[in-house]
């Protein structure tokens, strides 16, 4: 036998063992069906034979013989793009589990990709780095009703857990006169919508499939009309489809205007056939995913309706980071608010969106003094934030976590004794542990007025990802189960009427949960401010937010 | 627990009725202090209602402090009352304060002509100072200092308190036509003189009986609303101040005090009439809510009584009376005992959406909200 030359092996080539996840595969249990192979959005396996070496004996006497056979069998792609995600849609498709990724806790794939590409790499999902632990995760409500009052009971109780969506005067300047006794307008004052604590925060048309739109929009509208949530849905930058914004569904419907304008063509061209007003429009400054980025949706998945939709032609669409034109807060306020509001002729609230920063103070304390009163809502987005698209480098190092700048900003109100004035929205990993009443119901404790969730809303659809390197392929347009993708095969996938019957279960669920959560403290409206019903066993995090430390 | 009470009557009337009205309700509260505001004044106070009468419990260092300031103002003193104290009698469950003081005063030369309002904002100032001062030599505590006003707060058995002042016997020149009264110190917290009901700020009295729950949010709104709302040694200071600041600052008619602090459901204002005067008042007040349990009796500056509860209706209140006396007070056992001839039928238990009103005819109201 020839000596085997060992130089052939080049030490710079990539090897499974960089790879992320790596398939783990057992040809005796495998049926050779291709169901994995063909599941496989990614091309990560493929179906491929090996030469097998057989020694065996044949009679009474031990007497190896050697055979060569051809096996067929499933094995992964070893490269640095269209690499194995993890999904999983092998093994969920495997008659015999015989296949599944299993994640490699050593992977060098954050080294070998940048190495091979020239790129930076780019993903969906949020950090994945768990440097420490969830802020929300260390809060308890510890301010029991025990004697000094009673608590009430969450199943018979009748609770008032509306939130404004508007901007709120204080109370001096309420347009009111006194006539027989009786207060009376005496002119109109800024609009102000009662909306459900929870907003279904900003996913555009594009970002995701359009049936996952469609299904979230279907879950809001039988919310508000069937079960009586009022829950308003955020477009996000994609616009919207025609149909909708000349239905009475439009009403149900946060309109997002972003830096890219995407869709808004079409909106405004609408208008004059709305029969409803939208809810609200959301001016997105910037997003805690990818803070100080813009939007980003990748040619691929820029397909031919949604070039309809956004008015766009098949390219990749980045929205710049800054609106352009706005250089200032107290600019954006005269240009930006008015012309929206005046578009709905101040009927409908207008409110911004701002990434999680340390100057988010100073922008809030900014809009609060804002002497036309027109800002309507301070939506603020933390780093835990999701996105459909970003640089892994802006999801995993840029942006702030909310619980602290939300108290702050809280806070800065109170200093001023302007807090409700402009109703407080927080985002950015409420509900990343699967339970959004508690982490609602803290950060309302906290001060805010509401919260929104996105990335919850996809896990609830049936979003394989996870925020340990799962999947998170929202980018790609291959998302492998219908949710963040063009595909209209991968779309099909997707059962439309479950997605929206799994959103409005959750929030069905979610509202019983804040009212056990309600009912120990004693209260029967929404606690906001009330950080004194909040406890915490992290000395840190107690003084940070002025709660009680116990132990 | 906290027992409330309040008695308003045509005729000017003795304070030994509120400890009548209190004694009979004790199992409801714990006999650790007796505290009463006095509004309409006869008697001796009875020739001064237009004159602002100091209301104060101090060492004699105090007397010195708060005279000082008052002379560097320009107030000038034209009546004082002392209590006929018995500090002799043993035995009595009392942490007494050296001195009490009741003065009338004459305005400061130079507000003459000064409009009502000036006046108003010079005794609310006038107050926090001698406070201040007060509070910071550790000497003594100053309730109130307003035209026909008295306040007296002090710890220890209501009983013995009622024997030390004297209070039990009674005359007519220690009267009121309104008494407002509870017999318990604040212990659930340190026992702090201030932290006794009756609250008082510029004419308006309240006394709850309950937890506020809202407390955190209602001071952190309150303490940039207005001067006078300091303290907050009560979570039930909330209520005079949202109370004063309806009222008296926004110049709100008294029946926005329950859509302020216990507003109704989203859904049940939308079917109103007045529903944008009621959402605008949710949104824009909405940290003055309370969302209780909490019974509330309150007393505006022109007399006018009143009782009102929050939303769940989680504490008790009675309203009984005949021509001359109307009472409002936690349990119907007080009212037996002070009128114990009435006709009980009339009595009211007043509801979660409702309040009960009483004008200085003593005709009775149930405003529902």
């Amino acid at each position: 036998m020839a000596p085997i030359d060992t130089r052939i092996i080049k030490s710079n080539d990539i090897s499974k063992d960089d790879l992320m996840w790596q398939i783990e595969y057992n040809p005796q249990r495998c049926t050779l069906c291709g169901k994995c192979a063909a599941a496989c959005t990614f091309n990560a396996i493929k179906p491929d034979v090996e030469r097998r070496r057989k020694v065996y004996s044949e009679g009474a006497e031990p007497k190896p013989n050697v055979k060569w056979i051809t096996e067929p069998v499933i094995k992964q792609i070893v490269r640095t793009n269209k690499n194995c995600v993890g999904c999983g849609m092998c093994a969920k498709v495997c008659p015999n589990e015989a296949i599944k990724p299993v994640y490699n806790d050593k992977h060098r794939m954050n080294v070998k990709y940048r190495a091979e590409n020239a790129d930076s790499p780019k993903r969906g999902g949020r950090t994945n780095l768990h440097t420490e632990g969830r802020t929300l995760d260390k809060i308890k409500i510890g301010r029991i009703s025990q004697m000094t009052d009673p608590s009430l009971d969450a199943q018979r109780h009748t609770f008032d857990l509306l939130a404004p969506f508007g901007r709120v005067l204080p109370p001096e300047q309420l347009p009111f006169v006194v006539k027989d006794g009786e207060l009376q307008m005496s002119q109109n004052g800024p609009k102000t919508q009662w909306i459900y604590p929870i907003i279904i925060g900003d996913m555009s048309i594009g970002a995701l499939s359009t049936r996952m739109w469609e299904a979230v929009a279907i879950a809001t509208a039988y919310l508000n009309e069937v079960v009586g949530l009022p829950v308003r849905m955020c477009s996000g930058e994609g616009g919207m489809p025609l149909k909708l914004l000349k239905s009475r569904y439009l009403k149900y419907m946060i309109l997002q205007i972003a830096s890219g304008h995407f869709g808004w063509d079409r909106i405004i061209n609408t208008m004059p056939e709305m029969v409803e007003d939208p809810a609200g429009i959301l001016i997105k400054i910037g997003q805690g995913a990818k803070p100080g980025d813009g939007g980003l949706l990748l040619a691929k998945k820029v397909v031919r309706h949604i070039q309809e939709i956004r008015g766009v032609p098949k390219s990749d669409l980045l929205s710049p980071p800054n609106h352009q034109g706005l250089y200032s807060i107290e600019e954006s306020v005269q240009k930006m608010f008015l012309s929206m509001n005046s578009a709905f002729k101040f009927r409908v609230p207008v409110a911004i969106k701002v990434a999680a920063s340390t100057t988010s103070v100073s922008v809030y304390n900014n809009l609060l003094r804002d002497p036309y009163n027109i800002v309507g809502g301070f939506f603020l987005d933390g780093i835990a934030g999701g996105t459909g698209a970003a640089h892994e480098v802006s999801l995993d190092h840029t942006g702030h976590p909310i619980v602290s700048r939300l108290r702050d900003c809280y806070l800065a109100a109170v200093h001023q004794g302007k807090q409700g004035q402009i109703p407080l929205w927080a985002a950015g990993g409420i509900g990343m542990n699967g339970t959004l009443a508690a982490d609602a119901f803290k950060m309302i404790c906290l001060g805010a007025n509401g919260v929104f969730t996105g990335k919850l809303i996809l896990q609830i659809a049936g979003c394989v990802g996870n925020d340990y390197g799962k999947c998170n392929a929202c980018n790609t347009g291959l998302c492998p189960v219908g949710i963040t993708t063009q595909n209209r095969t991968l779309v099909d996938r997707l059962d439309v009427d479950k997605v929206a019957e799994n959103i409005v279960n959750y929030f069905i669920a979610t509202n019983t949960e804040l009212k056990k959560l309600l009912a120990p403290i004693g209260n029967s409206s929404l606690p906001v401010g009330r950080s004194d019903a909040l406890v915490t066993v992290d000395k840190n995090v107690a003084t940070r937010l002025e709660i009680q430390h116990v132990c | 627990m906290c027992r409330i009470g309040a008695i308003k009557s045509k005729k000017y009337f003795h304070p030994v009725k509120t400890l009548e009205l209190m004694r009979s309700q004790q199992k409801g509260h714990d006999n650790s202090g007796f505290a009463f505001v006095m509004q309409d004044l006869g008697g001796i106070f009875e020739g001064y209602k237009d004159l602002p009468t100091l209301s104060m419990a101090c060492t004699n260092d105090g007397m010195h402090i708060a005279e000082d300031i008052l002379h560097s103002i320009g107030f000038v003193r034209v009546m004082q009352w002392t209590p006929d104290i018995h500090p002799d009698i043993e035995g009595l469950n009392i942490r007494p304060m050296p001195n009490y003081v009741f003065e009338v005063f004459n305005y400061p030369r130079s507000y003459k002509y000064a409009p009502l309002s000036e006046k108003e904002d010079l005794l609310v100032d006038t107050r926090l100072k001698l406070r201040k001062a007060l509070e910071e030599a550790d000497e003594g505590y100053v309730y109130s200092f307003w035209p026909d006003i008295l306040t007296l707060k002090e710890i220890g058995d209501p009983r013995d308190i009622g024997t030390y002042f004297g209070l039990w016997e009674e005359n007519s020149d220690f009267t009121a036509k309104i008494i407002t009264a509870q017999c318990r110190q604040n212990t659930n917290y340190d026992i702090v003189r201030y932290a006794a009901h009756p609250f008082f700020l510029q004419g308006y009295t309240a006394l709850v009986n309950g937890e506020n729950t809202f407390y955190e949010k209602n001071k952190l709104f309150q303490q940039s609303l207005y001067k006078g709302y300091i303290g907050f040694e009560s979570d039930s200071q909330c209520f005079l101040y949202t109370l004063h600041y309806v009222n008296k600052i926004l110049k709100w008619p008294l029946k926005y005090f329950k859509h302020v602090i216990t507003p109704l459901p989203y859904n049940e204002i939308t079917g109103r009439a007045d529903r944008d005067i009621l959402l605008k008042i949710k949104a824009s007040l909405a940290h003055l809510e309370i969302n209780g349990p909490n019974t509330m009796i309150g007393v505006t500056p022109d007399g006018t009584l009143f009782t009102v509860c929050d939303s769940k209706k989680l504490r008790p209140v009675v309203v009984g009376g005949n021509d001359d006396t109307v009472i409002i007070t936690s349990e119907v056992t007080g009212i037996n005992e002070v009128i114990p001839d009435r006709d009980i039928s009339c009595d009211i238990y007043p509801n979660e959406r409702e309040m009960v009103v009483v004008d200085n005819n003593l005709n009775i109201e149930r405003w529902h909200q």
